[in-house]
C-alpha cells in the first residue's frame, strides 16, 4: 500500500505513526511546505520567551525519527489531486500515486481586511519564521500592538509582556478570548491583564494601519485615538487551508467535509486537524475545532481506518482549551455557554480573579469554562465525555461548584461509590 | 510483572502522610499542596479518598503533548513527563478525563504520578495500608478502567 499525507503538523506526524503502527510494509510520505522538522505552532510562545529554542518546539526531538519508522519527509507544497487517478500534484511538478491519501494541511491566519495590514512591521504569529521576526522586533521597551485578543492572541500576549514590551491590545469583541469565555470571566482576563500593565482596547477595531518612518507604525483605532508602534502582531483568527482540496473537487464546507470515518467525499481520500470539518460530541454536528487534542484523535482514526476499513468510527471530539494569560490559567470545555433547557451554576471571585461555571443537561455536566483553576480540571472533560449521571450531585454542584472533584469522585469511580455509598 | 496502585478508600484515616511523603519526594518539601496524590473528604460520608493517576492505558495525556515530553516508562509503565521538554502549554490537564495531571506554577511545568520510579512513596507512608504497590491485575484497575474506556473516542494504542 501507498499512503501520503499532506501536512507535517501534530495530525499529519501522528497519522504516519499510526499508519506504519498498523501497516508496517507500505510505503508512507509526509509532505510538508515549511522548511523545518515538523514542530508545534502550540509551543512558539514559549520559543518567543526563550523557555525552549527552536528545537523545543519539534513534535519528536530524536533526528532519526521518522527515517527509523520508514517514513519519507519531504518539504514540498501540494498543489492538487488527480482524484480519478488517485495522484497527488506538488509545486515541484512531481507526481505521486497514492492508494491512501490524507489530507492534514492545518490552518493559516486569517489576513484582515485593514488597510496597510501589508506595511513591514506588521506579523502574523503562526509560523517559527513569524516567530523569529517578532523576536527581532519584540524588543524590552518596543511598543506593540496585538490586533486580536482570541485563544491566539492571548497566549501570544503572555510571551509578549515576558519580553517587557509596551503593550496594547485590540479586540472587536466586548471580551477577551470571546471563543471560550462568556462575558464575565472574558473581562476578568481584560482587568487581570490590565493590572498586569497591558492596555485592552475590547469591542474595538484597528482601522487602518499608517507607516510614519523611522520604522514605526500608526494604528488608528475605530473608537478614534491612535497607537504609534514599532510591531503589529495580527492574530485575528485562523482558517482551514482549504484551496487544494476544494480545487482538487473534494466537498467543503468550513473545512474539508468527512464522514464518520473521517472520509471525504473521495473514497480513498480522508481529512484530520484543523482542516477537517469533524464531528463535536456535544452537538453531533460538524465543526471545525481546530485544537490540538482534536487533530491528535482525528488522526488516528483516519489512519486506522485508510488501513483496516471502516471499523473505527469516529465519536465526536469534546471542544476544549486552555490558556495561560499573564499568568492566569483559563479553560473551556464542551458546551460552556450552555444549552436550551439546561441550568448552570457559577461561581465568581473578581478578587483572586478566580471563576467556575458548569453547564448541565438534565443531570448531566455538558459545558464548563473556568479562570485561575489548575488542579484536575481534566475531570471536567471526564464528567463531559462520560456523560455521568450526577444525580443529588447536580444540587449540591449548583451550590457550589467548586466541589466538583468530590462530584466526579463520588459519581464516577467505582472504587469511591463502594466507599461512598 | 506490570505493578500498580491500589486504592482502598475504606482503609483511609485522612492522615494526608501520603501526600506529605509524595511532596517530599517530588519537590523536596512538606507541602501537601505539592502532593500529586490528593486525599477527598467526604464530610456528610465521613469518609476520605486518596487519588492519583491510574497510569492508564488509553494515555490521553502522553498523546495530547504537542512537545512529546510525557513518555511510557519502560521499567514501571508509568506515563513520566520529562520535566526538560515540558514547555507548559497544560493541554495534557485538560485532555486527561481523571484530573490527575496538573499545572505547576511555580515550575511552568506540569507534574503528575510517575510511581517514584517504582518505588511509591505513598504507599511507604501510609500507616493503614490503604494504598499498596501490588500486581496489576490484582487490583481495581480493572475497574477503574471501566470508566476510562467510557470516555475513549480512539484506538488502541
Amino acid at each position: 500500500m501507498i499512503y501520503v499525507v499532506v501536512g507535517s503538523g501534530p495530525a499529519g506526524v501522528v497519522a504516519t505513526e499510526q499508519l506504519r503502527k498498523l501497516d508496517p510494509l507500505a510505503h508512507i510520505t509526509m509532505i510538508g511546505a515549511e522548511p523545518e522538522p515538523p514542530y508545534s505552532r502550540m509551543a512558539i510562545p514559549y520559543f518567543l520567551t526563550s523557555k525552549i529554542d527552536e528545537s523545543g518546539t519539534y513534535l519528536r526531538k530524536q533526528a532519526k525519527h521518522f527515517a527509523s519508522r520508514n517514513i519519507d519527509v519531504v518539504q514540498q507544497r501540494a498543489t492538487s489531486i488527480d482524484t480519478e487517478f488517485n495522484r497527488l500534484i506538488t509545486d515541484d511538478g512531481r507526481v505521486r500515486r497514492y492508494d491512501k491519501l490524507l489530507i492534514a494541511t492545518g490552518a493559516s491566519p486569517v489576513v484582515p481586511p485593514v488597510p496597510g495590514i501589508d506595511s513591514p512591521g506588521v506579523h502574523n504569529c503562526w509560523t517559527l519564521e513569524d516567530a523569529r521576526e517578532i523576536v527581532k522586533l519584540a524588543k524590552p521597551g518596543a511598543s506593540v500592538v496585538l490586533m486580536g485578543a482570541g485563544f491566539i492572541g492571548c497566549i501570544i500576549l503572555e510571551s509578549l509582556a515576558l519580553r517587557d514590551v509596551n503593550l496594547t491590545v485590540v479586540e472587536m469583541e466586548n471580551r477577551m478570548v470571546p471563543r471560550m469565555m462568556n462575558d464575565v470571566s472574558g473581562n476578568m482576563i481584560k482587568s487581570w491583564c490590565e493590572q498586569k500593565g497591558v492596555t485592552v482596547h475590547t469591542s474595538t477595531r484597528a482601522e487602518s494601519i499608517e507607516q510614519i518612518g523611522g520604522g514605526k507604525l500608526r494604528v488608528s483605532l475605530s473608537t478614534g485615538g491612535t497607537v504609534d508602534a514599532d510591531l503589529v502582531i495580527s492574530a485575528t483568527g485562523v482558517a482551514p487551508n482549504l484551496g487544494f482540496a476544494s480545487d482538487s473537487g473534494l466537498r467543503t464546507d468550513q473545512g474539508i467535509v468527512v464522514n464518520d470515518y473521517l472520509q471525504t467525499s473521495d473514497a480513498d481520500i480522508y481529512a484530520a486537524g484543523d482542516v477537517c470539518q469533524g464531528k463535536d460530541f456535544n452537538t453531533g454536528e460538524y465543526s471545525v475545532q481546530a485544537i490540538q487534542p482534536t487533530a491528535v484523535e482525528h488522526a488516528k482514526v483516519a489512519a486506522t481506518n485508510m488501513v483496516r476499513g471502516h471499523r473505527t468510527e469516529h465519536v465526536g471530539n469534546v471542544n476544549m482549551n486552555v490558556l495561560d494569560t499573564i499568568g492566569l490559567v483559563s479553560a473551556s470545555f464542551g458546551m460552556w455557554m450552555g444549552v436550551p433547557g439546561g441550568e448552570s451554576s457559577e461561581l465568581v471571585n473578581e478578587k483572586e480573579h478566580k471563576y467556575l461555571n458548569l453547564q448541565f443537561k438534565d443531570d448531566v455536566l455538558v459545558g464548563a469554562s473556568s479562570l485561575g483553576l489548575t488542579q484536575h480540571v481534566g475531570v471536567l472533560r471526564g464528567l463531559i465525555q462520560s456523560k455521568t449521571s450526577l444525580g443529588l450531585w447536580k444540587d449540591r454542584l449548583k451550590k457550589d461548584p467548586m466541589r466538583i472533584m468530590e462530584a466526579y469522585l463520588a459519581c464516577s469511580q467505582s472504587q469511591v461509590s463502594a466507599a461512598t455509598a | 510483572m506490570q505493578k500498580s496502585l491500589n486504592i482502598d478508600p475504606g482503609k483511609c484515616t485522612g492522615c494526608l502522610q501520603c501526600e506529605m511523603a509524595c511532596s517530599l519526594e517530588n519537590e523536596g518539601v512538606f507541602n501537601t499542596s505539592k502532593s500529586r496524590i490528593k486525599v477527598f473528604t467526604f464530610h456528610e460520608e465521613g469518609k476520605f479518598v486518596p487519588y492519583t493517576c491510574t497510569q492508564c492505558d488509553e494515555a490521553w495525556c502522553m498523546h495530547a503533548c504537542p512537545v512529546d515530553a510525557i513518555v511510557v516508562n519502560a521499567v514501571t509503565g508509568s506515563k513520566d513527563v520529562i520535566s526538560d521538554l515540558c514547555v507548559g502549554c497544560k493541554v495534557c490537564t485538560i485532555a486527561c478525563p481523571f484530573g490527575t495531571v496538573n499545572y505547576n506554577a511555580d515550575s511552568g511545568k506540569v507534574v503528575k504520578c510517575d510511581l517514584c520510579g517504582g518505588d511509591p512513596q505513598c504507599v511507604s507512608a501510609c500507616p493503614t495500608n490503604a494504598i499498596t504497590y501490588v500486581d496489576a491485575n490484582a487490583t481495581g484497575l480493572d475497574k477503574m478502567r471501566q470508566w476510562a474506556e467510557k470516555t475513549d473516542n480512539t484506538v488502541g494504542g
